[in-house]
């Protein structure tokens, strides 16, 4: 391999991490609040994407993604009032199950709606053959908004966490669900936030990496195992360690490639999943004594 | 519960021969084909319920099992190794006297591997891809076991779709037909294939097979281990605290639910003379994952009602090309209103539920 291919790999490896990063941000999310995993995270990704694609025909690139990132969110919300907000203290089974019975009713509904064609955006800046030179590697300036767009999203939430009252009602809740709600928060309402933040962001990034990856109704799921990963690598609840581990997964796919065929380059990000899952299950960056109080 | 099972199972052995007879009478039996395959489909789904609704494992990678089972068998028993009839391996193979010669379509020599030998072959091969998985897998819990299974489904479905042996994503067709009983003298043989004059002998070796696995099943969720299992699913620290080996038993009823997954797999491929890639998707996994759910989960009968009458109205094509949507909206259905299956319900119980949604609907706007 030369040094030019090499640092070729490399960012392409960190675009895609930096992809799945975002989703796994999502599953933390999520999981910070409730501890659900939401089995249809991949899906917030792949309407956030065909929605913009939509809305496209009848207004600007940067509306019809702000337009798609607050349907899905509308979406997120809905899912959560209608299917979880209602059920108290339900088994970790049947949270799984209806949430993997949602990702195949969103992923149906898109099939019946915007049909198998696949889709994509446009690049936000350039076309396809738009280069910008780095030293050895060349790059798309999309791959530059990507980076941009994950930067943006990991700042924004840190400070929301720990900046404002609503972040802070949300990371109570996490910490002590019924400390929080003798606090007078409403936790049913943390929750409800919880799941438009997480499908908001997916949104976004379903929108930011569609030139890219393209949109497809079923191209939720892969993207929902590959974050999935992330979040387990990086230490479920961690986005920054998300943002790593994404990066490290990105990288190893982006290399693969140059040993195994393409078709089994899912294979391996599962591989890495289940080796995590059985040696360290609390995630890369994770500190094994606070796991010991977790269930896995 | 001693008294009652022998008569469910000849009750439901009755209507068995009920259905066949009614189909003869009213000339619909095209219908037998679909019941064939829905049987088939029925002992993933009992085999599951004894891991998901009894000892509380869930694993959204059965597909896996039941491809492994169908790949293998159709593999073997299609694959000519005649260009390898050399090799120690094949040589070997014929010295133990499990492979079959015979003539294609177009006259060529065909050595293959016999569908006995095959579908033995394919049996070893899941229970102990199921041991090696379920060593490390069955030690998580929730979330985790469930993304690790279906990683385990997603991988088989990759090997599956990228393999050339396998046929990619064409899968592999004109696998022979499989025969359990040679004919002797007057008694025709007994063979799983596809062939219109062997529907109703089809039919009734598929129910066997599923009614075999019905008893024993049954048997075994009444016997200690069966006990051990639902204190397993109650709480694993006091299943553990009063002296069950927690890991052992979760282990062995996970192999044992692979090879009722593989045993169909293998068995249908047979009978349906192929399979594609489709069969190991993680759709087919979450499909079974279902029909355990709404046969109740801990109800080995309600998975079987449900697994069989389900099966069949999909594979009838009534839900269209909503079939999909139908097992998603089947699976949150269940899961909000009836977690305990739809046969177990009681009325009052849904009302007070449907009452709830919508308290805590109109609450919120």
């Amino acid at each position: 391999m030369t040094a030019d291919l090499f640092f070729q790999y490399l960012f392409a490896g960190i675009t895609y991490g930096i992809m799945y990063a975002i989703v796994a941000i999502g599953f933390n999310i999520i999981y910070n609040t409730t501890g659900i995993i939401n089995f249809a995270q991949g899906e917030f990704v792949m309407l956030g994407g065909m929605i913009a694609i939509s809305l496209l025909h009848v207004m600007p690139l940067w509306l019809a993604i702000a337009g798609a990132v607050v349907l899905t969110m509308l979406v997120g919300a809905l899912i959560e009032i209608l299917f979880i907000r209602w059920l108290d203290n339900p088994s970790v089974l049947r949270m799984i199950i209806i949430t993997i019975g949602l990702s195949i009713l969103i992923r149906e509904a898109a099939l019946h709606v915007w049909g198998e064609s696949i889709r994509s955006l446009p690049y936000f800046y350039g076309n396809e053959i738009t280069t910008i030179t780095l030293g050895p590697v060349r790059l798309s300036p999309q791959v530059l908004w990507v980076i941009g767009v994950c930067g943006v999203v990991v700042l924004l939430l840190s400070v929301f966490f720990k900046g404002t009252p609503l972040g802070r009602e949300m990371r109570a809740c996490a910490a002590n669900r019924r400390a929080a709600i003798l606090c007078g928060i409403n936790a049913r309402n943390m929750v409800t936030f919880s799941f438009m933040l997480s499908a908001g962001i997916g949104a976004l990034a379903g929108c930011v990496m569609s030139p890219i990856t393209y949109t497809q109704y079923d191209s939720g799921t892969p993207l929902a195992i590959k974050g999935f990963t992330v979040a387990i690598l990086g230490g479920l609840g961690n986005s920054m360690g998300a943002v790593a581990a994404g990066i490290l997964l990105g990288i190893i796919e982006a290399y693969s490639i140059s040993f195994v065929p393409l078709a089994f380059q899912d294979a391996i990000s599962i591989t890495i999943l289940l080796i995590i899952l059985f040696v360290r299950p609390h995630g890369l960056f994770g500190s094994g004594e606070t796991a010991r109080l977790k269930e896995f | 519960m001693k008294y009652t099972k022998p008569r469910a199972i000849l009750c439901l052995a009755g209507l068995v021969i009920a259905v066949q007879v009614l189909t003869r009478v009213t000339g619909t039996q095209y219908y037998l084909t679909q019941l064939t395959m829905a049987a088939y489909y029925a002992l993933v789904v009992i085999g599951l319920t004894v891991l998901m609704g009894y000892a509380g494992q869930i694993s959204i990678g059965h597909a896996g099992f039941f491809a492994i089972g169908g790949y293998l068998s159709a593999a073997l028993t299609t694959h000519n190794l005649v260009l390898f009839a050399d090799r120690p391996l094949v040589l070997l193979l014929d010295r133990i006297g499990i492979l079959v010669r015979g003539q294609d379509i177009y006259g060529e020599h065909l050595i293959t591997v016999a569908p006995w030998a095959a579908c033995l072959l394919a049996l070893v091969a899941a229970a102990t891809i199921a041991f090696l998985l379920g060593i490390p897998v069955l030690k998580l819990k929730g979330h985790y076991l469930a993304m690790a299974t279906l990683g385990f489904g997603t991988i088989i479905y990759r090997i599956a779709l990228a393999t050339d042996y396998f046929g990619e994503a064409d899968g592999i067709s004109e696998v022979p037909g499989f025969t359990l009983l040679p004919g002797i003298g007057p008694v025709p043989p007994l063979v799983v294939n596809g062939d219109f004059g062997n529907r109703v002998q089809n039919y009734y070796i598929a129910w066997g097979v599923l009614i075999i696995g019905m008893v024993l099943l049954l048997n075994l969720i009444d016997s200690r281990i069966g006990r051990a299992l639902r204190s397993i699913h109650g709480s694993e620290e006091a299943a553990e605290a009063v002296g069950v080996d927690t890991a052992r038993c979760k282990l062995q009823v996970f192999v044992l639910s692979a090879v009722y997954a593989a045993l169909a797999g293998v068995l249908l491929t047979h009978y349906n003379g192929g399979l594609g890639p489709s069969e190991a998707s993680v759709m087919k996994s979450v499909r079974y994952v279902a029909l355990v759910a709404v046969g109740g989960m801990a109800n080995l009968w309600g998975a079987l009602v449900m697994g069989v009458g389900l099966t069949f109205l999909s594979l009838r094509g009534v839900f269209g090309s909503f079939d999909d949507a139908v097992f998603g909206a089947i699976l949150i259905l269940v899961m909000l209103f009836a977690p305990d299956g739809i046969l177990g319900l009681q009325f009052h119980t849904l009302a007070a539920r449907l009452k709830r949604f919508g308290a805590g609907g109109s609450h919120d706007a």
